[in-house]
């Protein structure tokens, strides 16, 4: 009893050292999914409430929600590119996963764009108005993600990315995994809700 | 490849002594845009001090028009200018956002950023042996963010619109019609602005303290062996990181009602007979992502002082801390139940009374961590060798605080008693009691103790003494009387109770509290005088004043950047060695093994002796 008390005090004693950066990042994505879980919620509460409007969700964002899988894909496929070396394949994937990300902010845009055709404006009905502050808050991380995309393309340019410096393409990979599966968690939300 | 090999090698090379290289720098980036922790630990300091007094001053003056009714504010008007009426009259709209302020300024500037800014970015390195925070520049930013925030707020003081004045809780629709009242105007939009660089400070802060505590303790220093300072800091940054993005959510769609004319909180409201536009919102919703915040937030404010407390009152006891164990467990139990209790703020809006009572039953649970954490203080002090000194005077003041304050949340938790005492000055006497002066002592206790670690100097106890027994013999003349005149009824935020005849009886007594609050406000000068004097002429302190067991005092008088001159230390036992049986010292320091303290030694020591080896 005493002596297994013993090696597991000297057993907490060993400390694991994470990656400080990586760590934070962790946490700033926790508060993400908090400022999420907060908005979401206020969502069902709001619809228990009654006086709720229901609309199809438009066609448009299952588009956009495809366009980002496939650019969730094509950063893992960077990231390998960048794990073996293989630079040229690297700088292409960042590229042609940033060119996704335009066209996925296009899409919201043309998104929005629908929902006014079908008369669910910003101002009105809370109902309406939660899709735009999700979408858009989501937007807004996802172009601070693509302000990182060009952080490590530039990095990528001084061949500062490769299999033994890896931390900041790690971090962004983590990211866009993150802001991927927010999206598809908000999406089918709102499909679900409506 | 074997080029970038050497480029990282001299990198990490480079990283690891960049703590040698800070002698000389420049003035402005030494003192205003530092990185080092112990800098800005002193700015938050500063700012905290100064918003405290501002803070002060505005109850000040609203407790005169409170307790002198008649009174002739016209001394005022070089200050207030139109907010006093020709005929020396305070303006009914400008008492509303006094309160606003003074609330907004105590809560989230003084004791949120004041307490946790100040002792967390101060006590986490030197406490748990690290050379600075994870980033030193996000805690650049984290300070910046405050300093931009607290701007923007003082600015909205000296709005001719005057600043928010819906109370700190900015309740909609009040705060989200500009026509409602004339603080909701630009005073409402410069406090949403203000809070949401306090909240990017907040959480900048937060992900740093807790990336420090987990990532860069010095070797042996397990979680089993932080002090409960660090521990609170720890969990008061975890709470902060998990509620403030709700208040995020929360304002945000605030905001957007208020600019963009959604409908989130606002339905069916006439103004002047007019009918608004909106529909569909509700009101409610705001109060429930608010007081999810807003609960936790109350132990943000609490659990440092808490922390603070701990390693004081240990020390100055010469005895360990009763119950570490239990301490650590209080603090996590508080922390989980401090997410599923808000809506015991909510008791009268109309909730389902079931779910009232299950809000009511968790709420009730918090009296039992809270209850540790008292005994446990109480029964630590239990035949100690208490030493008085200021800053122990001012804990146990805190102890005495969060007992007397606690008790009255007993009453407030239960659905049927809050619905008669809701809104009143009993609620007003509670919190101020358990959480404003109690936090406010954690943190006159940690400036008393710490000061010597933070100037080099000493702060002169007999000033300290004097202004301990005012400020707590005030802070009791102040908030004890209030119980009764809530029990009577009065609500909190009117701004006179003279047309009532059922409260004339009250008027004497509130006078009294008026009184009570001025010199209490005015104790705090002798603070100021204590703190300013001496940071440049005080007494050099000794390396260790207090003979504490904790790694902050094993640094040099002022540490540089980086702390320790040397390599950081080791730890190899709890910080709470007071006193220990066959010690040739009353207090063995953390850096002390085990192998050169056989004559104190206990059979689990020795277990752990034997393997000082492994972790060396």
């Amino acid at each position: 009893m005493r002596s297994n008390a013993v090696i597991l005090a000297n057993r907490a004693i060993k400390i694991k050292v994470f990656n400080a950066k990586k760590f934070a990042l962790w946490l700033f994505l926790i508060s993400v999914c908090m400022l999420f879980a907060g908005l979401t919620s206020a969502y069902l509460v709001k619809k228990s409430d009654g006086n709720w409007l229901q609309f199809d969700m438009p066609q448009i964002f299952l588009y956009s929600t495809i366009v980002l899988i496939i650019s969730i894909l094509s950063m893992h496929w960077t990231y390998r590119s960048a794990k073996n070396n293989t630079l040229l394949s690297l700088k292409w994937g960042l590229l042609f996963t940033g060119l996704l990300a335009i066209i996925f902010s296009y899409l919201q845009f043309e998104g929005w764009g629908q929902l006014v055709e079908t008369n669910v404006f910003l101002v009105g009905n809370p109902s309406g108005s939660f899709v735009y502050v999700f979408s858009g808050l989501h937007l807004v991380h996802l172009l601070g993600g693509l302000g990182f995309l060009v952080v490590v393309f530039v990095d990528t340019l001084k061949f500062q990315v490769h299999s033994k410096n890896l931390l900041t393409i790690e971090m962004c990979t983590t990211y866009w995994h993150f802001l991927g599966g927010l999206w598809i968690y908000l999406y089918l939300f709102l499909v679900i809700n409506n | 490849m074997s080029i970038t090999d050497i480029e990282i090698t001299q990198k990490l090379a480079h990283e690891d002594d960049h703590h040698e290289e800070h002698h000389d720098q420049p003035f402005i980036f030494k003192y205003i845009f530092s990185t080092d922790h112990k800098t800005i630990a002193k700015q938050f300091l500063i700012t905290g001090i100064f918003w405290a007094i501002l803070g002060g001053g505005l109850s000040v003056i609203f407790r005169l028009q409170l307790g002198f009714p008649d009174m002739d504010m016209g001394f005022l008007q070089p200050i207030l200018g139109n907010w006093i009426s020709n005929t020396g009259k305070l303006d009914p709209e400008f008492y509303l956002a006094m309160i606003t302020m003074h609330g907004t300024i105590m809560v989230f500037f003084v004791l949120t950023a004041g307490l946790s800014g100040t002792f967390s970015n101060f006590l986490i390195p030197l406490q748990i042996g690290a050379r600075d925070m994870a980033s030193g520049f996000l805690n650049l930013l984290s300070y910046w963010f405050f300093f931009l925030s607290s701007v923007v707020m003082f600015i909205s003081m000296f709005l001719s619109t005057g600043p928010a004045s819906g109370g700190w809780t900015i309740y909609p629709p009040l705060s989200a019609l500009p026509q409602a009242m004339s603080g909701s105007g630009t005073g409402m939009t410069l406090w949403l602005v203000s809070m949401v660089f306090f909240i990017a400070s907040t959480l900048l802060g937060g992900i740093n303290y807790i990336t420090t505590v987990i990532n860069l303790r010095t070797e042996g220093m397990s979680f089993r062996r932080l002090p409960l300072t660090i521990w609170a800091f720890f969990i008061t940054a975890v709470l902060g990181l998990l509620s403030f993005p709700v208040l995020v959510a929360c304002v945000l769609l605030l905001v957007f009602d208020r600019s963009f004319g959604t409908s989130f909180y606002l339905s069916e409201i006439f103004i002047g007979g007019e009918a608004l536009p909106n529909l569909g919102g509700s009101p409610i919703l705001f109060q429930h992502l608010f007081w999810f915040l807003g609960h936790p937030e109350v132990y943000i404010v609490i659990l440092p002082a808490l922390g603070i407390t701990s390693e004081v009152i240990s020390t100055n006891s010469r005895k360990p801390i009763f119950g570490y164990t239990a301490m650590i467990g209080s603090i996590l139990a508080i922390a989980f139940l401090s997410f599923i209790v808000w809506a015991h703020h909510m008791f009268i809006t109309g909730m389902n009374p079931f779910l009232g009572s299950i809000f009511m039953f968790l709420t009730l649970i918090i009296a039992i961590p809270s209850a540790v954490k008292a005994f446990n203080y109480i029964t630590t002090l239990w035949k100690g060798n208490l030493i008085f000194t200021p800053a122990m005077l001012f804990s146990i003041g805190l102890v005495s605080f969060f007992i007397s304050g606690g008790l009255t949340g007993l009453f407030l938790g239960n659905a049927a008693v809050d619905i008669s005492l809701h809104d009143t000055y009993f609620v007003v006497a509670h919190f101020h009691l358990v959480m404003g002066s109690a936090a406010f002592f954690g943190l006159l206790a940690g400036v008393y103790h710490w000061f010597p670690k933070m100037f080099g100097r000493m702060m002169d106890e007999k000033l300290g003494y004097i202004h301990f027994w005012l400020t707590f013999v005030g802070v009791y003349l102040v908030f004890f009387p209030l119980h009764y005149i809530g029990i009577a009824g009065f609500p909190r935020r009117y701004y006179s109770f003279t047309n009532f005849d059922a409260f004339q009886s009250f008027t004497d007594l509130n006078a009294f509290v008026t009184v009570a609050a001025a010199i209490t406000f005015g104790a705090q000068f002798i603070f100021l005088f204590n703190f300013f004097y001496n940071i440049f002429k005080g007494k050099k302190a000794p390396l260790n004043p207090w003979n504490s067991n904790t790694l902050e005092w094993t640094t040099p008088r002022i540490p540089e950047h980086g702390n320790w001159p040397g390599d950081i230390p080791k730890v190899y036992r709890w910080p709470y060695d007071y006193s220990k049986p066959g010690a040739k010292d009353d207090f063995i320091p953390q850096t002390v093994p085990y192998s050169e303290t056989p004559e104190s030694n206990t059979d689990f020591d020795n277990e752990m002796m034997k393997n000082e080896g492994i972790t060396k």
